[in-house]
């Protein structure tokens, strides 16, 4: 098992090489970081002041292992156009992105498992059936005109929530949070559907596959025949046995949650890291770019580092190292 | 009075365009403390019999005819709620497959204690030493630090004996053997039998022993019920069976079982393939593969007759010859 946690971390290390690697090629050829802050016009010596004083002189090797360096240490220089280190702004961000991707996740996790397993259950009959057409309207829809969409009814017809902002935040230490306050949850509601319904639609598809792929399997019918209660058999057997795939698939979507909620910040003007890097690509402020693309790079894995971990803890035959099944013979 | 009755079973699946019978007139009696096997090849119905005794068919399958009556009760025609409570209470059913049978992340012990709770008004303490005593019974050594393992450190053979505690948790007086030592090694079988029938005869159980393998019921069924085409074909003791088959179908069976010291250079085959439901000919279902059929055997679908002990449901059984 060590091992096993081992081989993650390693396999961890070197997606997070390849992802600074491909950030430090976008530092280097997207755009001219000198002309953008001088100029046009700017002389051939203060081109080269500027290039020296931010490192552009050097072989492209050093370049990119101070830039590791400085990443390493949560240093992605300043923005080029807010003049304000990347690090700084992107903890500003950061709270109001993870709390929407949180609410998000919440509320597919909370609202599709349970509707999963209710269609794999009672697979005939309206309800049922309803939710499966409505999961694949949640599917096929695009974020953007879903927002729209909310906001044209809830905000501008009904005039029942706000559509654009956070709302009140209160701070606690330097991460600002809107759950304390009725104001914030109040303007998480529809860019928090917005950015839900996807997802929703997605777990309660996949749950309702799984689960009935393993009520197929004997010990399902075993469980059955044992006379066991139906809630035992549907919850404990069924849908424990389900939750694996569920797991990653869930691990994995909440990474793009928290990196697709860009076009969700960008409708509600929700002022997260994903508006931040919407503007900074408006501007070609590669820094912040570079940054956003290594955080989102940890974000992923990290997450799957979890999976891993919530596959230990769910699956016994892992933790002993081996899934193959034992040999016959007593 | 048999503690385990079936009358006239039949057993429809309907769609909506046909309704084929898959079981036509399955009468079969199980005493307390008796093992009847039932025999046939795959298809000819058994486990759809044993799935229909517990209520556990798979739609559209459905009782369409018949009774069956446990401990003199007719239970066709329970409800769900009443019928969950008899599964695993009172008919236990032990499955084939004992690599898929139990849940891969409930220990032996949490599948073993959900289930006696769900049946017996227990603690989980008392439970779980039920639990351990159980496993004993089965013959799981050292069962107190086994209990807490979970399926897949268990080896084939042992997890069948689990699955048979699981079978046993509710203390049922009706035990469905479902094919349970098909998917063991050859000398690990001979141990589940053995098993089966000390357990038969400790809790005084009737045991339905469904097999295609004749070899096992001649070790430890008391009686025989064959199967062919959804209908039972002969039944009656063991020994009487074994000794002088009366249906040709049983004779046919009965010669292709290899034996030590054996001569022939191949075993006797039945030629021809046993027919779908829904597409049987016209009378005996095994007329066209019979090596004895007369041309009267197409009018009708045989009656079973009394023959000493044994039924036959064959119009010609002096035809056939033993082996």
């Amino acid at each position: 098992m060590l091992l096993y946690l081992a081989r993650r971390l390693f396999q961890a290390v070197v997606v997070m090489l390849v992802v600074s690697l491909i950030a430090f090629v976008l530092f280097r050829f997207v755009g001219d970081p000198v002309t953008q802050m001088l100029g046009q016009d700017a002389t051939a010596a203060d081109r080269a002041r500027v290039a020296a004083a931010l490192g552009l002189d050097q072989p492209a090797y050093i370049q990119y292992l101070r830039f590791l360096e400085q990443a390493a240490h949560g240093d992605f220089g300043r923005s080029l156009k807010l003049g304000r280190p990347v690090a700084e702004l992107l903890a500003e961000r950061v709270p109001a992105t993870i709390e929407l991707s949180l609410f998000a996740a919440g509320l597919a996790i909370l609202v599709g498992v349970p509707l999963g397993v209710r269609t794999a259950i009672v697979r005939r009959g309206l309800v049922s059936r309803s939710l499966l057409t409505l999961s694949l309207v949640g599917i096929s829809l695009p974020t953007f005109f879903l927002g729209v969409l909310l906001i044209l009814v809830f905000s501008v017809t009904l005039g029942w929530l706000p559509s654009y902002g956070r709302g009140d935040t209160v701070a606690l230490g330097w991460w600002r949070t809107g759950f304390l306050t009725v104001d914030g949850w109040r303007h998480l509601v529809l860019p928090g559907i917005t950015l839900a319904l996807f997802q929703l639609a997605l777990v309660l598809r996949l749950v309702r596959a799984e689960m009935l792929e393993v009520m197929r399997t004997d010990f399902v019918k075993f469980a059955r025949a044992r006379g066991l209660k139906p809630a035992a058999v549907y919850f404990r057997h069924a849908l424990r046995n389900a939750l694996m795939p569920v797991v990653t698939i869930i691990g994995l979507q909440l990474g793009s949650i928290i990196a697709f909620a860009l076009i969700t910040e960008t409708v509600f003007q929700w002022p997260g890291m994903g508006l931040l890097f919407a503007q900074s690509v408006a501007f070609a402020d590669v820094p912040v770019m570079a940054a956003y693309l290594c955080l989102i790079a940890l974000v992923f894995v990290t997450i799957n580092l979890v999976v891993d971990l919530a596959y230990l803890a769910i699956d016994p035959r892992l933790r002993d190292g081996r899934l193959t099944t034992s040999v016959k013979g007593t | 009075m048999a503690l385990l009755e079936i009358r006239d079973l039949a057993v429809d699946f309907v769609t909506r365009r046909r309704r084929v019978r898959a079981l036509d007139g399955i009468s079969l009696d199980i005493d307390a403390g008796e093992i009847v096997g039932m025999v046939g090849e795959s298809g000819a119905g058994k486990s759809l019999t044993g799935a229909a005794v517990i209520g556990l068919l798979v739609p559209p399958g459905r009782i369409s005819g018949g009774e069956i009556r446990l401990d003199g009760q007719a239970i066709t025609g329970l409800g769900e709620a009443a019928m969950r409570r008899i599964r695993g209470r009172r008919i236990g059913t032990i499955f084939q497959d004992p690599l898929t049978a139990l849940n891969p992340l409930l220990t032996v012990g949490e599948q073993l204690v959900e289930t006696i709770t769900t049946h017996l008004p227990m603690s989980r303490a008392a439970a779980r030493k039920r639990a351990i005593a159980l496993l004993e019974e089965t013959g799981i050594p050292s069962a107190g630090r086994r209990i807490d393992h979970y399926p897949h450190q268990f080896s084939g053979g042992m997890r069948q004996r689990v699955v048979i505690a699981l079978a046993l948790a509710g203390d049922p007086q009706v035990i469905i053997a479902d094919e349970p030592t098909t998917a063991l090694d050859v000398s690990v079988q001979a141990q589940i039998l053995d098993l089966l029938r000390r357990l038969c005869r400790d809790h005084d159980a009737a045991v339905l022993l469904i097999t295609h393998d004749l070899g096992v019921v001649a070790e430890t069924a008391d009686r025989v019920a064959v199967m062919y085409a959804g209908r039972i074909v002969e039944t009656g003791p063991t020994a009487a069976i074994m000794g002088r088959p009366r249906h040709p179908y049983t004779a046919g069976l009965m010669r292709a079982i290899p034996t030590v010291g054996d001569l022939r250079p191949r075993l006797a085959q039945i030629g021809g393939a046993m027919p779908r439901p829904g597409a049987l000919p016209h009378g005996c279902a095994f007329g066209p593969r019979c090596p004895a059929a007369r041309p009267d055997c197409t009018a009708a679908a045989p009656v079973p007759i009394r023959h000493g002990d044994v039924l036959v449901a064959c119009r010609h059984p002096d035809l056939t010859e033993a082996a």
